[in-house]
């Protein structure tokens, strides 16, 4: 039988030499088709005497089978060789942008507002607003600085006319909860306050500020110091930053208290943005005074709180590397850009 | 406030370092706002005399002088035009160094110079280079001039509150530096001047209540001429007080060092008797400083024989005032009322030292000693006969002695630490607050009380929690227990159909829009382009004209932003604010709170292309669906019907600008900003304009689920014309008439106008879906409910299929 071994070599020469489906095919016709070679051998079986049929039968079927596949085998080379070059030609550059990838941000002012409610919401605190436009009475009256108290003086207030005004802090917020909650209360109270300062790289006539509050039983400033060690860590990211207490005055509290944190520029060793203290200043703070309470209808005898309050802008300063706080109302579009 | 840290130290004295003393006095709540040497560092400077001057023989401007060091005569070539002989001046020897410039011998155009002769520049002592430092005719020859004027000492600028008016003289601060180092404090000795001689002047108290005690006394023929001695001029000049004349500079004086504002009349000039009275409205008077005032009626006058002649604790008049021809005068040392000071000067427009002083408080019992060392200094100085001293006091209006209870459980309660009885007593004691101790008995325990009384001097001690306060300052704010709060872990109630403002702000930050922060004071004149319709509430003392009216739309200052970014090459701008607007009803004359609206908006503007350079976008410009596309993206959100209906707006387009209600109430508006209100503000480009009221958005539905139908659905399109005027809302509401319960989906897919449909006409597909809750539905069914829906839009709209 080499002459069934030479059709399936020249079979697969054939085979191999095929380099598309149409000359595969013709392959295909000139060994297996009805005039194909191996087909006129199994044509052929009738002139073997019958016991041999069988056996012969059996080696034709076989060459069959081995050239079939070896077709089959090259049809899928070559269908898959043509798959793949239609698939390059579709090949794309993936470094180019895609598009309608426009997204906008968040002003960092809010970014720094959202994060410090964030940490109050966290623990309890409600966050509480109120309006911007406000009475002598809640601005100043209630929180122990009647008229013409000196320390008026440091509240450069814009006035609609005497008794109206632009709040000069968040605090008149917490009389107005004082007014219409019954204590535990734990609030802060984040917004927009007014005070009549020309636009410099430190100054704003327009600014933010969070106060916080709590009012309870037993509140006393080992709270006051706790909670805001807490904040500014957690705020800054650094659970060694030093922060310290510095007797001071504020007619609504008492004992008053501002609070410095290590420069979180130059870690307290001493730089430009500390004006080489190693300290910066970031919030006033202290234990709520009898007066105010009183005001508000608070027993000053069964309750005790504290307040802080503190400028987000200037914490998104120093969170930032923000140089400037005119950045912040001019909303350059190259400024905002960087926040997200 | 500035003082001289020498002059301190003369009556305490810590052994810590300028930077020490500075941390001390801030962390004892006395801030530091800054501190400097008063001259710069300089060495083999002494005090020269200039014994000749000659012409320099090749300059005009310079001249040759022969000065004695004290060792030799010494030849230096000078340019200063007061050099002259006979002067005495600071000079700098060869071999001097001035800050990092060293002096050597040197020839000045071709003469020998032996050293410098200095200005205060030079030495760093003060900005003044106009000529040389002229020192006293009694400067002894050859001293140190750093010894001799005592320049190893620096000036500290402390920011006082309010509350520690104590501290403004140096006496005060000596106590203070005493308390915090426990260190004991030599106050000046004062010696009383016995009177030489009977005269007094009378005063009369007519408002006791704010003013109860004036202590006066005579002096007669004083020499005004006399030179104030360098060391006060020294220590008044460290202090940012000039030297005028001998008995200026002495009462100013005693106001540094025992905090007690003093004034002298000229006596020949004072008439009748003073009396100190409230002011009358209208009433005028002429300050020391030349001013006119016309006073209000709330103002404290010291007045004589002619009338008003000085504004009672802050501002002496001219017309009884100290001239260089006086020579007897009349002393006032005076307590005011802080509350009767309060605040005046300012109302006039002015701040004293005085004023500064009286409205926070000085110590009531200081005015005899005051008197008394201001008639000691002025004596030595400028010699004179003093009369005795007469204090006219009304004691029932001074200030009582108040006695605050002190609790040791309160003390507790308030720091969060208790602090031993024996530790209490001692802080009182350093204090200097005297006190009683008893033992109260209150629920069965036992617990110690101090009874203590404020010393005349600190005006802010009234209650327990100012003397807690000063027990915690002097236990140390920093040694103060940490504590966390604990609290109980309560649920809050937080709502489903709250819909959070980060939320709202979030989506259009994912739309494209960058958040931006305006001021709440805006121009009129944008206020008026944009929202003629509401007068915007004034401000009654603006920064600037531009920002003298409170915002009744917060578009004013995003267009604002919006056309600073395009001034800076930015053409695709999208800015949104959240933030209230203000308004009020115009014909309101007494605004008050209650008439005040404070509306929380969420408002933006939008410009330049659909999106950002892109290469695989054409370049679009946004239009009006762009911006109502982001707007119902946003609204959304609530999952409520909000309706969009054209709208007339000042500010907007006619016809391409719409109104925004949610169950009929107004949300907002959003439209293209009229040509002509962008051609006022100069603006080139195309400007899209929102702005809604957030509480209309911030409820949402809380979503109920619906059975999802298991039958197919079936959509069929048809395509109708109708008059161009017919709205999509509309067209809308009338296939809902036709009440078709199987119409699930409505797509309005495609609008046309143009050729082959009447000019007047459009023609629109309408996508349709249908769909059966429990079985499928036949043809004929559908083909009914296409009948039903076409017959209704035939009779509302006369609309007709189009083929």
């Amino acid at each position: 039988m080499s002459e069934l071994a030479d059709i399936i070599t020249s079979a697969e020469q054939a085979i191999e030499t095929a380099t598309d489906i149409a000359a595969l095919d013709s392959v295909r016709v000139q060994y297996l088709g009805k005039k194909g070679e191996l087909t006129g051998l199994l044509k052929g079986l009738g002139k073997l005497p019958a016991e041999e049929r069988p056996a012969a039968g059996a080696e034709i079927n076989k060459a069959k089978a081995v050239v079939e596949d070896a077709i089959q085998a090259r049809k899928d080379a070559l269908e898959s060789a043509a798959l793949d070059e239609k698939l390059s030609a579709e090949a794309l550059d993936v470094t180019l942008p895609g598009r309608d990838a426009d997204v906008g941000g968040l002003h960092p002012v809010t970014i720094v507002l959202e994060r410090m409610e964030h940490f109050f919401r966290s623990v309890g605190y409600d966050v509480v607003e109120g309006p911007e436009i406000e009475d002598d009475y809640h601005n100043f009256e209630a929180l122990n600085l009647p008229a013409h108290h000196p320390a008026r003086a440091m509240h450069d207030t814009f006035y609609f006319n005497p008794n109206l005004l632009l709040r000069t802090h968040t605090s008149p917020v917490q009389v107005r909860t004082m007014e219409s909650r019954k204590p535990p209360i734990r609030i802060i109270c984040p917004g927009r306050c007014y005070r009549v300062d020309p636009p410099d790289p430190s100054h704003l006539p327009m600014f933010h500020q969070v106060e916080g509050l709590v009012i309870d039983h037993d509140v006393s400033f080992a709270d006051l110091k706790g909670t805001v060690v807490q904040f500014l860590r957690v705020f800054f990211e650094n659970e060694d930053l030093d922060v310290r207490f510095r007797p001071s005055y504020f007619p609504f509290t008492e004992p008053s208290a501002e609070v410095d944190v290590q420069c979180v520029h130059c870690l307290g060793k001493g730089c430009r943005v500390c004006g080489h203290t190693g300290w910066i200043e970031v919030m006033g703070s202290g234990m709520v005074h009898p007066k105010v309470l009183e005001y508000s209808g608070i027993d000053s005898e069964e309750y005790t709180g504290f307040a802080f309050g503190m400028g987000p802008d200037r914490l998104a300063m120093l969170r930032y590397g923000v140089d400037d706080l005119r950045h912040y109302l001019d909303n350059d579009l190259r400024f905002l850009e960087q926040f997200r | 406030m500035k003082f001289s840290e020498r002059w301190l130290r003369e009556y305490v004295d810590p052994q810590l370092s300028t930077e020490e003393l500075v941390e001390q006095l801030t962390m004892a709540g006395l801030e530091v706002d800054g501190f400097e040497p008063v001259a710069s560092e300089f060495s083999k400077v002494v005090v020269g005399e200039i014994l000749n001057v000659d012409t320099h023989p090749n300059a005009e401007k310079l001249v040759v002088c022969t000065v004695s060091s004290g060792e030799e005569e010494l030849q230096v070539v000078c340019g200063a035009p007061n050099a002259r002989a006979g002067i005495k001046i600071p000079f700098a020897l060869v071999g001097a160094k001035l800050g990092d410039d060293k002096i050597k011998k040197a020839k000045l155009r071709g003469v020998q110079s032996f050293g410098m002769l200095c200005s205060e520049r030079e030495l760093g002592i003060s900005e003044n280079h106009e000529g040389l430092m002229e020192l006293p005719a009694d400067a002894p020859v050859g001293e140190n001039v750093r010894d001799y004027l005592q320049l190893d000492d620096s000036i500290i600028d402390l920011d006082l509150t309010p509350n520690r008016s104590d501290c403004l003289g140096l006496t005060g601060l000596a106590r203070e530096t005493g308390l915090i180092n426990e260190l004991d404090v030599s106050y000046p000795e004062i010696t009383p001047v016995e009177p030489t001689i009977d005269d007094t002047f009378p005063v009369e108290l007519g408002n006791p209540a704010t003013c109860p005690r004036f202590v006066g006394r005579v002096v007669r023929n004083i020499d005004l001429h006399a030179p104030t001695p360098l060391w006060m001029q020294e220590k008044l000049r460290r202090c940012d007080i000039r030297s005028i004349d001998p008995i200026v500079d002495v009462t100013n004086y005693v106001m540094l060092e025992l905090n007690q504002p003093m004034h002298a009349y000229d006596l020949q000039r004072l008439t009748d008797k003073i009396v100190v009275r409230q002011s009358a409205a209208g009433e005028l008077i002429t300050l020391l400083d030349g001013q006119e005032i016309t006073l209000h009626d709330d103002t404290l006058l010291i007045t004589d024989g002619s009338g008003p002649i000085g504004m009672g604790g802050v501002m002496g008049g001219l017309t009884t005032s100290v001239t260089a021809e006086t020579k007897d005068i009349f002393l006032e040392s005076a307590w005011f009322a802080p509350t009767a000071i309060a605040g005046r000067a300012r109302s006039y427009g002015m701040n004293t030292d005085a004023a500064h002083r009286f409205e926070r408080g000085i110590d009531w019992q200081g005015q005899v000693a005051a008197m008394e060392r201001a008639t000691e200094l002025l004596v030595a100085i400028a010699g004179g006969e003093a009369g005795p001293v007469v204090d006219t006091i009304e004691e029932e209006f001074l200030p009582k002695v108040e006695q605050v209870t002190l609790r040791a459980h309160r003390i507790e309660r308030l720091l969060g630490v208790a602090i031993h009885d024996s530790t209490v007593d001692g802080m009182l004691s350093r204090l200097g607050f005297p006190f009683e101790k008893t033992t109260v008995e209150t629920g069965g325990e036992k617990e110690t009380n101090w009874l203590v009384r404020a010393p005349s001097h600190r005006f802010d001690i009234a209650i327990e929690a100012d003397l807690i306060e000063e027990i915690s300052r002097v236990y140390g704010y920093n040694t103060l227990p940490v504590r966390t709060p604990v609290a109980p872990l309560a649920m809050p109630k937080l709502l489903e159909s709250d819909l959070s403002l980060s939320r709202i702000r979030e989506q259009l930050v994912d739309r494209g829009y960058q958040e931006s922060i305006s001021y709440s004071f805006v121009d009129p004149n944008v206020e008026a382009l944009l929202d003629p319709q509401n007068v915007p509430i004034s401000l009654a003392n603006p920064l600037s004209p531009d920002m003298s009216v409170m915002r009744t739309t917060l578009w004013s200052g995003l267009l604002k932003s919006l056309i600073y970014n395009i001034n800076r090459q930015q053409d695709r701008v999208r800015l949104f604010e959240v933030g209230l607007r203000f308004t009020a009803p115009s014909n309101v004359s007494d605004l008050s709170l209650d008439n005040i609206n404070q509306e929380k908006m969420i408002a933006g503007v939008a410009c330049g292309t659909r999106h950002s350079e892109n290469w695989a976008n054409d370049p679009q410009p946004i239009d009006f669906y762009d911006i109502k596309g982001d707007l119902e993206g946003l609204l959304a959100l609530t999952s409520a019907q909000f309706e969009f209906n054209a709208a007339s707006h000042p500010a907007l387009q006619l016809g391409q600008s719409a109104e925004i209600t949610r169950d009929g109430e107004l949300v907002g508006y959003v439209g293209l900003l009229d040509p002509r209100v962008q051609k006022s503000l100069d603006i080139r480009a195309q400007i899209y304009l929102f702005e809604l009221k957030i509480d209309l958005l911030t409820t949402k539905i809380v979503p109920e689920s619906a059975l999802l139908s298991r039958f197919p659905e079936v959509r069929r399109d048809i395509a109708i014309i109708v008059d161009r005027a017919i709205t999509a809302a509309s067209l809308r509401k009338c296939v809902d008439s036709a009440e078709i319960d199987t119409l699930t989906n409505l797509k309005l897919f495609d609008v046309y106008q143009g050729k082959g449909i009447d000019p007047n006409r459009k023609s629109l597909a309408l996508g349709l879906t249908f769909q059966h809750a429990s079985r499928t539905l036949t043809d004929e069914e559908i083909n009914d409910s296409i009948e039903k829906i076409v017959a209704s839009l035939e009779a509302d709209f006369g609309a007709s299929l189009r083929n």
